[in-house]
């Protein structure tokens, strides 16, 4: 099993939701971040005073997948997220030990 | 002399100039209503979206103590050091507790009890703008000390020299409803609290955003409606008086409002809230003193200048001076009472054609005569204001042991530190 972590902008959420939903993609958690990249802060002006916004507002997505099926997610996602501009964020993949459902116990492959 | 003519103003069958006027006492009561609202919570709301979610309480909590302790105050000596005879630059204590005054007591066409509560919702108003200068860093006990003193020693005299039949009113000054009173004697105070506090902690280089700009707006609503009560109902009477220094009141408003978004547009490329509501304030606080005295194309005028000078002060005072005046107070409120306090003895003129006003205070007979009074008005109020505030901030300051909250306090905030509350627990 392997999770897979997107930071993408937020204004995305909605086209990468849809995207997922159609290769079957059958849940997620979402969370709002904040962060920072290649895409500095912007300046933001309260009363002639400037401010340097550091963070920049992103969405986290992370979904666990069974490993034969990573692929596909993270080109769904890719498609999806894409603006072609700096800031349209990163995945990462990382290894997941152990998945259990709450409600009936199943464990492993079962559980995602 | 007051008190002969009320006690015969009350004999049955006594023919006399001044008896209950129904309609005066209607609108007074509910500008009494209004002002308070400009307060509770106005500039409550206003004030406190402007800093930051950690001292939005605080910043609550300050004006609303302010309101209560103003109050009580004013009660005991306030309105009777502010508007009894006494001599030229203070009242006396015959009214204190308000001892003698019943409801049957007239001030004018109103009842006295009246004239005293709509007077200190003014008295209220006027120690709580003062917080903006040293918003987020004040110690709570420092704030109740300072502005209780502050109220007696420089509000109640300028009060008196001003609407109590004190000299600079001798000398046929023009200050319809506060522009030396409240916005210089506020604004300069907080000036001076700024600087003697000194900057917040991470001032110039931490982000100090506004942190709900909604609130503010909100506030600034409930301040231009509650200002038709501050200067339309210091016309004391529900007459053309009252109608057209509101009139007047709300073009300045609407001008100055507009007049900071446009030059934040050209200047920045971008109009903003906080810009148009400020400009607002600019154009309230700078038609405040002229707005029994003028007419509508000068406000016009009153507001276009209000926006365009305080814009630039603000500049001046925060990016040149680096002065931390946190909720800009003085550059709005200070600048705005002196510049609406000189443009008062200009455009009451009834000789300016379209821009003409309705007539020159006590004796003086020219905009020159008129403007001597206005000019020594605002240089006595500034000096004065700067001078007892100065003291009174250091006086306090040794005896609340350090006007400042700790360094560790102030940068986890003051709600938390001073309060144990939290705004927000979302």
């Amino acid at each position: 099993m392997k999770k897979i972590t997107a930071i993408i902008k937020p204004h995305k959420l909605d086209e990468v939701r849809a995207a997922l939903s159609e290769i079957n993609v059958a849940g997620m958690t979402v969370t709002e971040v904040k962060g920072f990249g290649r895409q500095k802060g912007h300046l933001e002006l309260y009363r002639g005073a400037e401010y340097s916004i550091e963070f920049v507002l992103k969405t986290k997505i992370e979904i666990v997948i069974e490993a034969t099926r990573v692929d596909a997610v993270v080109e769904a996602i890719m498609q999806s997220a894409r603006t072609n501009k700096i800031g349209d964020g990163k995945i990462f993949v990382t290894n997941v030990e152990q998945t259990v459902r709450i409600r009936t116990g199943e464990e492993g492959v079962e559980a995602v | 002399m007051r008190y002969i003519l009320t006690l015969l103003a009350l004999m049955p069958g006594f023919a006399m100039a001044e008896t209950l006027d129904t309609g005066d006492t209607a609108w007074i009561l509910t500008s009494t209503a209004l002002v308070l609202f400009m307060t509770l919570p106005g500039l409550c709301f206003f004030y406190a979206g402007l800093v930051r979610s950690k001292n939005v309480l605080s910043v609550l909590m300050q004006c609303f103590a302010i309101a209560c302790i103003a109050s009580i105050i004013w009660l005991i000596a306030g309105y009777s050091l502010a508007f009894g005879e006494g001599n030229a630059f203070i009242g006396d204590l015959s009214k204190a507790f308000l001892n003698g005054v019943g409801k049957e007591t007239l001030s004018g066409t109103l009842p006295e009890p009246l004239f005293f509560t709509f007077q200190m919702t003014f008295a209220i108003i006027t120690p709580a703008l003062i917080v903006g200068g040293f918003a987020e860093r004040m110690k709570f006990s420092s704030v109740l000390l300072f502005s209780s003193a502050w109220l007696v020693l420089v509000y109640l005299p300028v009060c008196h020299w001003v609407w109590g039949g004190g000299w600079l009113a001798e000398m046929g000054m023009l200050d319809f409803a506060g522009g030396t009173v409240v916005h210089i004697t506020a604004g300069v105070a907080a000036l001076v609290a700024a600087l003697v506090i000194k900057n917040r902690n991470g001032y110039g280089t931490a982000s100090m955003i506004p942190h709900n700009l909604t609130m503010t707006m909100g506030g600034a609503g409930m301040l231009w409606v509650g200002w038709f009560g501050f200067n339309g109902g210091s016309a004391v009477a529900a007459n053309g008086d009252a109608a057209m220094a509101m009139l007047v009141t709300h073009i300045s408003a609407a001008t100055g409002a507009l007049t900071w978004m446009f030059i934040e547009w050209f200047k920045y490329g971008k109009p903003s809230v906080l810009g148009i509501v400020t400009g607002m304030v600019a154009g309230l606080g700078t038609i405040t003193p002229a707005s029994g005295y003028v007419g509508p194309a000068a406000a016009l005028v009153i507001g276009l200048l209000a926006g365009i000078v305080c814009f630039y002060c603000t500049n001046l005072i925060k990016q040149k001076w680096k002065i931390d005046d946190s909720l800009d107070v003085f550059p709005v409120h200070g600048v705005g009472g002196i510049l609406g306090t000189f443009l008062a003895g200009i455009f009451c003129s009834t000789d300016l054609g379209i821009f003409s006003g309705y007539g020159f205070g006590g004796d003086n007979t020219s905009i020159g005569e008129q403007l001597q009074v206005q000019l020594i008005g605002i240089a006595a109020t500034f000096v004065y204001t700067a001078v007892v505030s100065f003291v009174l901030l250091k006086l306090v300051g040794v005896l609340t042991k350090g006007l400042r909250v700790e360094r560790d306090a102030e940068i986890q905030g003051l709600d938390i530190t001073s309060h144990e509350e939290r705004g927000y627990n979302l």
